[in-house]
């Protein structure tokens, strides 16, 4: 018999139940809430009058209708939006679960808060009712979405009900060169096995170039699994992890950090297991890219030029065809030749402290080409007092960047951050779908630093060559 | 989810063919955070004028039938779109039985999701329901699930068929979480185990 996954070993010791048909009934250990896929559930709670299980264990907090201006504390002028956080605060009071509320300097974007009050541990079975709840995999915790059903379904019982996926192993090898980051593997990698290349599966990050980054790093790598199609995305937990994790506020203390510590040393996939699909990434093979089309495995080097349609078989020739139009841009051009607009860095995917750091290093002295919008959105209130208190903060209102309230903001825009059409924009977060940052917004996706470089030249730009004249 | 297993309630007649689930909850309603609370504007759009006030020969707003809980339709009741809304808005209403000659598969399977019945009937028979149905407040009509049969005000007995499972779920008021709930034993056992191995979670 083979050895375990490590995927396999969460699953396993979180197991209540099996049915004979491999239906299964899975403990949660972690359950993140937002306002706009609860308010259902907590409703058919009420209805059938049912409690929180295990509210303990169950974590909500605002983000992705709040707005990200500093008056936001006078109320959120939409009416639908405002209905929906005001559902949340009454929900949690009314349910006495953990609540982070936009008043709070803790509050900001779910999957940035988890892991930062320390809710996230290696390990855990989270789910929220959000498909990047993948991010916290990065922890070495089996983490995915869940509908509305299922939120009301952990709420009530702190179980699921899954069937097991495939194990797939994704390795990158080496080290990356200056100027590449963890956005640049997440990317390429989805760029190498396509959006529905992880269907089926649950993905295991390993290799020499993951171990090498930081926690906030191996988050953004797992953030993005699910744009590669996977159920969820981890990352084994190692003395990076450990050392994120000793003393956040909901980490395990004295007698039961040694406990838990020696649980976790063990959480890492057997030499002998058996996997359903590797891909191997090297490195160094691994340059700054951007995205050019509406998926997210549109994904090609900022050295490279836009493509055209021929350049792809089946469907996504037609495809691809749809994209250039919707993103106007004429394949033949050089990336780099393609001016922007607007410059968002934040988002679940990029909006840590790391990230900052990654953008105010490029930024630093410089200013950002006359007439462009930028904003930078930090993914949560102590990311936002680091930052000020690290002076990234005025790196960036000095470069001519808005410096904002935290929350999910112009990733998905459904607060007032919002693209118009036809406006092009070099964003930090996930999504490059048509209309997701606002009706007829282009969307390129890249690392913060590489979107620091384009808010200063005002097109996409190779970070590198910008590194090379500091 | 409430059990279903008989249900003695008035019954409102509404003889109309391919009742669709924006008629029984138009999309403006849809925006709500909220499953309940639907109830006031079910049949919306045949319930209200442009003015808002109650159309007073609809079937629900006359005196006999406010207090409705079975509606008797006409055939394809509930085509349309997939709102779930649909079911919720009855729900909430009061309605907690439909009977008619057949219903769209979506809105079949959403009323077993939240607690309604569907019974479909041969014509000849929803006919009878329907004239009992017309005599108004005091043609109280029993439906007993668990013998599947319907009573009307004179005593007529009339049988119908449910799948097996479903009446099972129905009469013990078990949905997913219904389900799942009948497993508390052993999520409680694996929550005394994993206190003790992981008591740090
Ligand atoms: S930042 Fe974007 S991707 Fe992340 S939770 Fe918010 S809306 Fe979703």
């Amino acid at each position: 018999m083979s050895g375990k996954t490590l995927y396999d070993k969460i699953w396993d010791a979180h197991l209540v139940h099996e049915a004979e048909d491999g239906t299964c009934l899975l403990y949660i250990d972690r359950h993140l809430v937002h306002e706009v896929t609860s308010p259902q559930a907590f409703e058919g709670l009420r209805m059938t009058q049912r409690t929180v299980r295990a509210p303990d264990k169950t974590i909500a907090v605002p983000d992705h209708n709040v707005p990200t201006t500093t008056d936001r504390a006078n109320g959120i002028e939409n009416e639908e939006s405002r209905i929906q956080v005001e559902a949340l605060d009454r929900n949690a009071r009314d349910f006495g679960i953990h609540y982070y509320p936009v008043s709070d300097v803790r509050q900001g974007i779910v999957h940035i808060v988890g892991p930062e009050q320390g809710w996230t541990l290696p390990g855990m079975t989270v789910v929220c009712g959000d498909s990047h709840t993948a991010t916290h995999g990065a922890f070495g915790a089996l983490a995915h979405g869940i509908g509305t059903s299922e939120v009301e379904h952990v709420l009530a019982t702190q179980t699921l009900i899954q069937k097991k996926s495939k194990n797939m192993k994704v390795e990158i090898t080496g080290r990356l060169a200056p100027g590449v980051t963890a956005k640049d593997i997440t990317l390429s990698v989805i760029g190498h096995t396509g959006t529905a290349g992880g269907t089926g599966y649950v993905i295991e990050y390993c290799g020499e170039a993951i171990r090498a980054l930081s926690m906030e790093g191996r988050m953004t790598v797992c953030n993005m699994a699910i744009e590669g199609g996977a159920r969820a995305g981890l990352i084994a937990p190692d003395e990076t992890t450990f050392a994120y994790v000793m003393g956040r506020p909901h980490a395990p203390k004295g007698a039961q950090w040694e406990a838990a510590l020696a649980w976790w040393k063990t959480l890492r996939s057997d030499d002998d297991a058996h996997w359903d699909k590797v891909v191997t990434l090297r490195g160094e093979d691994i340059a700054p890219v951007v995205t050019w089309g509406t998926s997210p495995e549109d994904v090609l080097p900022i050295t490279a030029a836009v493509p055209a349609p021929g350049d792809f078989a089946g469907g996504k020739v037609e495809a691809a065809k749809r994209s250039l139009d919707y993103m106007g841009l004429t394949p033949g051009t050089p990336l780099a030749d393609v001016p922007i607009d607007t410059v968002f860095i934040g988002s679940c995917t990029n909006g840590r402290i790391e990230d900052l750091r990654a953008a105010a290093a490029i930024l630093r002295g410089k200013k950002i080409k006359d007439g462009l919008r930028a904003m930078v959105v930090p993914g949560s209130g102590l990311v936002r007092a680091q930052a000020e208190e690290e002076g990234l903060a005025q790196v960036f209102i000095d470069a001519g960047f808005e410096w904002r309230m935290a929350g999910c903001s112009m990733c998905l825009a459904m607060n007032p951050d919002q693209l118009s059409p036809g406006e092009r924009c070099a964003a930090t977060s996930n999504r490059n779908f048509e209309g997701r940052q606002g009706k007829g917004g282009r969307t390129h996706l890249m690392s913060p630093a590489m979107a620091a470089a384009a808010a200063i030249t005002g097109k996409l730009t190779d970070v590198r060559d910008l590194m090379r004249q500091q | 989810m409430d059990k279903f297993t008989t249900l003695t309630g008035i019954a409102a007649p509404l003889p109309q063919i391919n009742v669709d689930t924006d008629m029984i909850i138009p999309k403006q309603f849809l925006k709500t955070i909220q499953r309940s609370g639907l109830g006031r504007n079910l049949f919306d759009e045949m319930r209200y004028d442009n003015d808002g006030n109650e159309v007073l020969d609809f079937v629900l707003n006359r005196p006999a039938y406010r207090e409705a809980q079975i509606l008797v339709a006409g055939d394809n009741f509930g085509c349309g779109s997939s709102r779930e809304h649909a079911p919720w808005a009855l729900l909430d209403f009061g309605i907690r039985c439909v009977i008619a000659p057949s219903f769209a598969d979506i809105f079949y399977n959403n009323c077993f999701k939240n607690g309604i019945l569907p019974i479909a009937l041969p014509q000849d028979q929803v006919d009878l329901v329907m004239r009992d149905a017309q005599r108004g407040a005091n043609a109280r009509q029993t439906v007993d699930l668990e013998n599947q049969t319907i009573t009307l005000s004179d005593g007529t007995a009339i049988p119908f068929e449910v799948d097996g499972f479903r009446r099972h779920c129905l009469m013990n008021g078990l949905d997913d979480i219904g389900l799942t709930l009948e497993k508390a034993p052993a999520i409680d056992a694996f929550e005394r185990q994993a206190g003790q191995s992981r008591p740090w979670v």
